[in-house]
Order: structure tokens, then C-alpha cells, then sequence
């Protein structure tokens, strides 16, 4: 390529990624702002909004339900989605195939569509604002971001070496935790992840399903948002930033580590 | 590691009885393994759409008179539209910001790459609600691109509750669906066939166009069908960064729902646009398909 063309990929590169973190960057200094207003820039510097997400009830007790969604989802999913990964992998292609397809609807479906379903049926069934409820909504939506990820590494795992295990002597199990387990948990891992992420960010199901004793924390924040110009919105979305930053990083480290190995 | 080490072991192992006894063992297993998986579906997926459909038929009497109020309605009819076409525009934005970008992702150096790979995933690192609020700060009349757009002496451009703010923050959330397929794609395609074709007299214009996109096309379309499908089904980006003239077919949804407590109403809208949504993805499917994939994989 030739450098005047170069330069103008270069240029028109840099603008689509700034488009692309300007709104999360924007966040972290309106998270400071001193008074009680999201006007860009801020003015003055405070911790008030950061003290006020962990003292005020309707904040913390937010995280902690979306944590403990989360958390549960992301055990859930993992599983559900490795044994599934697992089965499909081991059927003829074309069964496989068709199941693949339809065990990642829940990706595609419109979520308004989706949330208004479960809403009815959690209604006939006494779920809404339940913990079961939010899992189980949660579950099957994180289900096919597990299922791909682990789907990835078993198509780069040699299934011989389990074989190889068997033949040598051990058992399916102890093939199945010394040899396959350990060669997939990376996939695993991402798996869980992105289940744990798929169920902390959600909204839209849990707009429907929500009630004042159960509130997750993207729920809070379009409560909050749509309700005042509260700037503990920006303080959240940052403390959520450095933590996912932090998560990252350290997947990438050990990621490199082991490459190195 | 995995790949030097297994010769060795089918080589020195005569595979055939335990070839045998895999199949066996795994005949009834498969099904199994899977089966928690799609009990999960048919529960919280299966159900729910099933109810939706129903409802859209059966309340509050069963026949067809809500889908007769959806199509008879101007106003319906419009949201209906609008959804489609500010789907379309979003595709659109997506496909002329992310096609240069993930060409440029395949041609830089391993550093640069990591750096325009994390610009992609910084998107998903931060709340989407959050994500959001912070559109609607940018793009308000007092906000920081009317600013921008002051300081270089244009008079400023009315962006919140409008179509073009929706696209603009849409676009956004949905970019990174375009880019990763495309990547996926761009990075199989050989550099040596635009090379091939330069050399054979092609300018370096007709060489990109006639070699490099035919060859990327896969990941063009796979990218776009997901951004347009995902577009269609947005509620969050809308409801807050639209206004009256920009409502989409998902918050009239909720609206019936949650608000008028019209369950067939809604019920009716929902299943429009779930058949749009399926219909869409049945046509382009096939588009989708990398036509040389049988070929050396490299």
C-alpha cells in the first residue's frame, strides 16, 4: 500500500477507535464531578459519589444481587454449556449442526420479546423478583456464549490423547480430569466469563422480571438515570471499568506466561 | 504440543479396539450431555415464546384481531419502518466504519494489532446502560461534539432524541459484531493474490476490488446480518437516546406490556418482529458460508 493511503487507513483507524471508547472513557471524569450534575466536562473534584454508591442501601444492595446472579449464573452456565460442548462434539455433524443452531437462538432473539415471555411465565409461577428467577433467565442466555467458547477448544484438542489414557489404563474419569479437563479449561474459563459478564450486564429480562426487593445494578442505574442527573451512574461505570480492566489484564498476563511455557 | 505428540501414540497403539470401544461408549452418551442444555431452552426460551405467540391470538378473544390492529394501524406501520430503516442505517455506519478498520487490523504489526483488538473489547468492559448515559452526555445540545462542533464555527446540530443520535450510539455498541467476523475472515485471505493480480497488471484500485473483496465478502455479510438482526431487537439505546419520532418497535412492546397491560397486543408486535428476525437470518444464512473452505487451511 502506498504511504498516502497508509496515512489516511491511519487517520480514519484512530477516529473509529476513539468513536468506539470515547463513551467509556467520558465516564471517569464525570465521576469526580462536586456537584449533582452529568454535564460534560465537570467541574470541581469529590469522592462523594464513590462514598455514595457504598453507603447507600439502594446502591450496595444492588451489587451484592448482581453479584450473587452473576456468580450462580456463571457455575450454571459453565457447566450446562461444557457438557453440551461436549456432546455436540462427539455427534454426527449434521445432528450437531442443527442442534448448534437452536442452542444459540437465545443470542439472536429479540430481548423485549424474550423478557415479555418470561415476564408471563413468571408471573403464573410466583418467579418475578426471585433469585431462581433471574438464574434461570440468566442461565439460558450465558448458555451459548459457554457453549462456543469451549466448542472452540475442543476443535483444537486431539480427542486421541483421551483414547491414548484410556488404553494406557485409566479410567474415563481419570482420562476425562488428568488429560481432556485440563486442556479445555482455558475455553472453560472464557466460558465463565462471558456467562458472569452475559448475567452482570443484562437488563432488558431483568427490567420485567425486577421487584423492589430484587433489583440488579443495571436495573439501578436505568432507575437512576431515567429518574435525576445522579453521578454515582458515572462513579459506577467506573469502579465497573477498572475492574473488568484489572480481570483482563491479568487473563492476558497469564495468557502470555503460559505461551512462553 | 498437542499436535507433534499424538502421532506418535496412534502409531505405536494399534487403534482399532479401542476406536471401537469410544464408539460404542459415545453411541447413547451425546445426547445425554446435551440434554440439560436444550431442557434449559425449552423452559426459559421454548415457553415464554410459546405464551407470546399464544396470547397474540387468544386475548382478549381468540382469533386474529390484533394482528388486523397491528398491520391497519398508520401508526404501527411507521414504527415498523423506522425500525427497519434505522437497522438499515446502523448496518450501514457499521460497514463503512469497520470494513477499513479490520482490513487495517490484518495488514500492522503484532503491537499495533493488540492495541486495535482492545479499542474493540473496551466496548464490552463497561455497562451497556452506562455506555448509554454517557452517549446521552455527548451528544446533548450542551455536550461535547456540539461543542467541538461550535469551536470549528458550524452552528451546532440538534443530536439527542433524534435519528441520528439513536444511530449514532447504536452503531457504537454494535460495532464490535461487524469487526470480529470480519477479522475472522480478512485474516485467511493470502496478501500474494492482490500481489498475483498487481503483477499480472492490475492497478492496486482494481486489485483490492476485484481479488481482496469477493474474498472477504463471507465475513461481510455474517458481520452485517448480526448487526442488522441485533439492531432490529435494540430497546435500551433507543429509549434513551430517542425521543418521541424515534421509537422502535421494541419499546412499543413494552409499552403494551408493562403500561396498557395488553398482553395481545403486544404479544401480536412481538411475534412480527420474531418472524422479521428469523425470516431475515433463514435468507442470509447461505451468504454467510466461506465457499473455498474445503481448500489447504493455513
Amino acid at each position: 500500500m502506498r504511504l498516502p493511503a497508509r496515512i489516511l487507513l491511519g487517520l480514519f483507524c484512530l477516529l473509529v477507535a476513539v468513536w468506539l471508547i470515547a463513551p467509556t472513557i467520558v465516564v471517569v471524569p464525570m465521576s469526580f464531578n462536586d456537584k449533582k450534575s452529568l454535564a460534560f466536562p465537570p467541574s470541581g473534584f469529590s469522592w462523594q459519589w464513590y462514598q455514595n454508591f457504598f453507603s447507600n442501601p439502594e446502591w450496595s444492595s444492588s451489587l451484592v444481587s448482581s453479584l450473587k446472579v452473576a456468580v450462580v449464573t456463571a457455575v450454571l452456565a459453565t457447566i450446562i454449556g461444557t457438557s453440551a460442548a461436549f456432546g455436540l462434539d462427539r455427534m454426527k455433524s449434521r445432528v450437531s449442526g442443527v442442534l448448534r443452531a437452536v442452542l444459540i437462538t437465545p443470542m439472536i432473539v429479540p430481548g423485549v420479546v424474550l423478557a415479555v415471555g418470561i415476564y408471563a411465565v413468571y408471573l403464573d409461577t410466583q418467579l418475578v423478583g426471585t433469585l431462581t428467577g433471574f438464574v434461570l433467565a440468566h442461565t439460558m442466555l450465558a448458555v451459548p456464549f459457554v457453549i462456543i467458547a469451549v466448542s472452540a477448544s475442543l476443535e483444537v484438542f486431539d480427542k486421541r490423547l483421551e483414547t491414548a489414557a484410556i488404553s494406557l489404563g485409566a479410567s474415563r474419569l481419570t482420562a476425562f480430569r488428568t488429560v481432556t479437563l485440563p486442556l479445555i479449561a482455558p475455553g472453560m474459563l472464557s466460558g465463565l466469563l462471558f456467562a458472569f459478564v452475559t448475567s452482570f450486564d443484562e437488563i432488558i429480562v431483568a427490567l420485567f422480571i425486577t421487584s423492589p426487593y430484587l433489583k440488579t445494578l443495571p436495573v439501578q442505574i436505568f432507575s437512576s438515570i431515567t429518574r435525576d442527573a445522579d453521578p454515582t451512574v458515572a462513579a459506577v461505570g467506573t469502579l465497573l471499568f477498572i475492574a473488568t480492566s484489572l480481570v483482563i489484564g491479568a487473563g492476558l498476563l497469564v495468557g502470555s506466561r503460559q505461551r512462553k511455557r | 504440543m498437542a499436535a507433534t505428540a499424538t502421532p506418535e501414540i496412534s502409531r505405536s497403539r494399534a487403534p482399532a479396539d479401542a476406536a471401537g470401544e469410544r464408539r460404542r461408549w459415545f453411541r447413547g452418551q451425546p445426547f445425554w450431555l446435551v440434554a440439560p442444555a436444550l431442557l434449559l431452552l425449552l423452559v426459559a426460551l421454548g415457553l415464554p415464546l410459546a405464551i407470546v405467540t399464544l396470547r397474540s391470538f387468544s386475548e382478549p378473544g381468540w382469533g386474529l384481531q390484533n394482528y388486523v390492529w397491528f398491520f391497519g394501524s398508520p401508526v404501527n406501520l411507521t414504527v415498523l419502518q423506522r425500525t427497519f430503516t434505522i437497522s438499515a442505517w446502523v448496518t450501514l455506519v457499521c460497514v463503512v466504519a469497520g470494513y477499513p478498520y479490520a482490513y487495517a487490523m490484518t495488514i500492522v504489526g503484532p503491537r499495533v494489532r493488540l492495541i486495535l483488538i482492545l479499542c474493540v473489547l473496551v466496548p464490552f468492559w463497561v455497562s451497556g446502560v452506562v455506555r448509554t448515559l454517557a452517549w446521552v452526555i455527548l451528544l446533548q445540545d450542551s455536550g461535547v461534539i456540539n461543542s467541538m462542533i461550535r469551536g470549528v464555527g458550524l452552528s451546532p446540530i440538534k443530536l439527542i432524541r433524534t435519528q441520528t443520535g439513536v444511530v449514532i450510539g447504536m452503531a457504537q455498541v454494535l460495532l464490535p459484531f461487524m469487526i470480529l467476523p470480519l477479522y475472522a475472515v480478512m485474516k485467511t485471505i493470502d496478501l500474494r493474490l492482490m500481489q498475483a493480480a498487481r503483477s499480472l497488471g492490475a492497478s492496486p484500485a482494481r486489485a483490492f476490488v476485484q481479488v481482496y473483496v469477493p474474498l472477504s465478502l463471507p465475513g461481510l455479510y455474517a458481520g452485517a446480518i448480526i448487526v442488522f438482526i441485533l439492531a432490529l431487537g435494540f430497546y435500551i439505546t433507543p429509549a434513551l437516546l430517542g425521543g418521541p419520532r424515534s421509537t422502535m418497535l421494541s419499546t412499543l412492546i413494552q409499552n403494551q406490556v408493562l403500561s396498557l397491560l395488553n398482553w395481545g397486543k403486544g404479544g401480536a408486535m412481538g411475534v412480527v418482529l420474531l418472524v422479521a428476525t428469523f425470516v431475515l437470518l433463514a435468507l442470509a444464512a447461505p451468504l454467510t458460508r466461506q465457499p473455498h473452505k474445503t481448500g489447504s487451511r493455513r
